[in-house]
């Protein structure tokens, strides 16, 4: 079965991503060597989010077991947006397929740089930006409020012709408000959902157990959630979306594409299969052809009553 | 003499034939049929998840569970057996401990950083010394092995709380040059395993020591400062939450010594002494 496809103009030989900071493919490289870009397990590679300075990242605990689940507080370690552009680029754009670029900023300013430097790179076929992080000028965070996305995408939009994706925040009451804002602003296309806000107590002392307190939900557990708001969200807005959370076999993909979703990202189960995408994309024909679909655009055109 | 480079593991997870498993001195030893991977070097781990029903009653275990391997052999109709050492301390060692033979197990790796040759730890060492707490013998077990082999002498001494923590110690070790510590005094020294590393130190000439130790936190703390206040080189094999062992999650940071993290999964589980901050990152007393 043909399962190419495309988001926002890049073309992809199936839907199938992964989720920004799921899979360092440089680490898992040196781990599993050359077998890793010859079976490349995604359609598109999404970078770690990217930030202007080196971070070191959150200290531990980091990680917090739930049911059919995961909490995360990892912080955004990275080496910043010249260690990334000197060191990492090059061995992400020997993959083979489209690579897409994460970018998060605390200020409007710091996002343009980030947009403007990364998209000048022939190897960067999109740029998706993590929006969950606070505005330092207003304090609000800036996926959570539709004006403040709004206002930075338009700020954006006139810095590249390439395409420019929003990732967006489950942690709202009204996700499509906030899609909306992110469409009027300029954007190609909306990611969801990031994680879902939460917390975990130490089973042995009264203290929390992540090292900074709180984190997000991801895996399994959260897709619930992700199908609800990728629902709404892409019956409110024109521009495609990529779907995720929790996805960890073909089924569950499919369930996101039936949602509205016209690719799908890998995030969480990468963690308990190194090629858990390509479990997802070897899955689909069957589980496309058990709903009666005879294609991938068949599922990406049906809508749900 | 040099330690290899650490083997690739393959891309993906394998299923592997669970071959036996039985109870040992309160922990559980079961081996796997590894048909695909290489083998595996001393320090190194794997991930592991029982298949095909690993999540439990409760959702829980989710991610599959960092495990050492505690002894390595070739399997007569091919592929390697690989003997683990599990203590029951939740859902996932529990679903581990309950496979039986014919079961299958999910299994990626091996991973991670091995441990060096006493020689490459320290020029002038005379052979080495391993320190293991708890199921942290397992990875000494398989040092102890590999140093046998390449007729290297090491002493090794073990630490317990009581006789229902302290299995394998018979089948993974020989009784020669081992000493026992307990700290319910059941046997051997009453007490901890790290009072007779001092013993031990102030006997030898510390100079030619080259020491390597694997326990719980605050016993490898311990060690860790027994051995840089003498300047005597060690290395350890730590533990962190993990959730995929490959470097992909960046869940399993530990502090380093000069600030930042380092990914315990990719830049360890073995790492020098002076490396890190603190064998004890996450836990209650540091913050
Ligand atoms: C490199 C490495 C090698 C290892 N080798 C071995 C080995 O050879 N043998 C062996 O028995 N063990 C080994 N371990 C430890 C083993 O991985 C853990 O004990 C195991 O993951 C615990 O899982 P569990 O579900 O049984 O227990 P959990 O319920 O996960 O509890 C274990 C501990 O984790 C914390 N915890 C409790 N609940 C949660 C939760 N929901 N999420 C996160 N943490 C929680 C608590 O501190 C608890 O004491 C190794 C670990 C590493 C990193
Ligand atoms: C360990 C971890 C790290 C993540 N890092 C990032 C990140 O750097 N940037 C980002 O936009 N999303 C990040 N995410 C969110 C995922 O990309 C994804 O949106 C979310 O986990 C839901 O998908 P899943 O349930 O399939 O994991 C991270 C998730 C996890 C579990
Ligand atoms: S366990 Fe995932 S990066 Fe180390």
């Amino acid at each position: 079965m043909d399962l190419s496809t495309e988001i926002c103009g890049i073309e992809l030989t199936g839907p199938v991503l992964n989720g920004s900071g799921t899979f360092d493919v440089l680490a898992a490289r040196r781990v599993f060597g050359d077998a890793l870009v010859e079976e490349f397990p995604f359609d598109c590679y999404v970078s770690k989010t990217i930030t202007m300075n080196p971070r070191p990242g959150n200290p531990p605990y980091r990680l917090w077991e739930t049911p059919s689940g995961m909490i995360n507080s990892i912080g955004l370690p990275g080496p910043g947006l010249e260690g990334f552009l000197e060191r990492d680029l090059a061995g992400l754009a020997e993959l083979g397929v489209p690579l897409i670029v994460s970018v998060m900023a605390d200020c409007a300013e710091d996002f343009e740089v980030l947009v403007r430097r990364v998209a000048a790179r022939d190897e960067v076929a999109g740029i998706e930006l993590n929006v969950s992080c606070p505005n330092v000028h207003s304090g609000l965070i800036v996926g959570e409020q539709p004006s403040e996305t709004e206002a930075l995408m338009k700020a954006l939009r006139p810095i590249t012709g390439k395409p420019l994706i929003v990732k967006l925040t489950p942690n709202v009451a009204n996700p499509e408000e906030v899609a909306l804002g992110a469409e009027a602003g300029g954007a190609d296309a909306v990611s969801m959902i990031n994680t879902v806000k939460a917390a975990a107590i130490d089973p042995g002392d009264n203290r929390t157990w992540l090292g900074v307190g709180a984190g997000g939900l991801s895996g399994p557990a959260v897709r619930p959630i992700a199908l609800a708001q990728v629902r709404v969200v892409a019956a409110a807005v024109e521009i495609p979306v990529v779907g995720m959370g929790g996805i960890s076999d073909a089924e569950s993909a499919l369930e996101f594409i039936l949602a509205g979703a016209r690719v799908v990202a890998v995030g969480t189960e990468n963690f308990r299969d190194p090629r858990a995408g390509s479990a997802v994309t070897s899955g689909l024909p069957a589980a496309l052809a058990r709903r009666g679909f005879g294609s991938l655009a068949e599922a990406q055109s049906a809508r749900l009553d | 003499m040099r330690a290899e480079a650490r083997p690739q593991a393959p891309f993906g997870r394998r299923p592997c034939e669970v071959a036996d498993s039985r109870a040992s001195g309160g922990y559980h030893i079961f081996t796997l049929i590894d048909s695909e991977g290489p083998a595996p070097a001393p320090g190194q781990f794997y991930m592991l998840a029982a298949a095909p029903e690993w999540g439990g009653e409760g959702g829980r275990p989710y991610l599959p569970r960092a495990i050492s391997y505690a002894r390595v052999a070739e399997n007569l109709t091919g592929g390697l057996r690989l003997d683990f050492l599990i203590d029951e301390v939740g859902p996932g060692t529990s679903r581990l401990a309950r496979m039986e033979p014919g079961d299958s197990c999910h299994l990626t790796g091996p991973f991670g950083s091995r441990f060096s040759l006493p020689r490459e730890l320290n020029p002038e060492a005379a052979g080495a010394i391993l320190v293991g707490g708890g199921i942290g013998i397992a990875p000494m077990a398989v040092l102890r092995r590999e140093l046998v082999d390449r007729g290297i002498p090491s002493r090794s001494l073990l630490g317990f709380r009581d006789q229902a923590h302290s299995g394998g110690v018979d089948e993974l070790f020989g009784c020669d040059s081992t000493r026992l510590a307990f700290e319910d005094g059941s046997s051997g020294h009453k007490g901890y395993v790290t009072d007779l590393l001092l013993q031990l130190l102030e006997g030898d000439d510390a100079s030619s020591a080259a020491v390597y130790s694997c326990g719980p936190p605050a016993m490898l703390e311990a060690v860790r400062q027994i051995c840089l206040q003498r300047e005597i080189p060690v290395e350890l094999a730590l533990e962190s939450p993990m959730a995929c062992g490959y470097g992909a999650c960046f869940g399993c940071a530990v502090p380093k010594a000069d600030g930042g993290y380092l990914r315990l999964c990719i830049d360890g589980p073995v790492v020098r002494g002076e490396e890190i901050a603190t064998a004890m990152a996450g836990e209650p007393s540091v913050g």
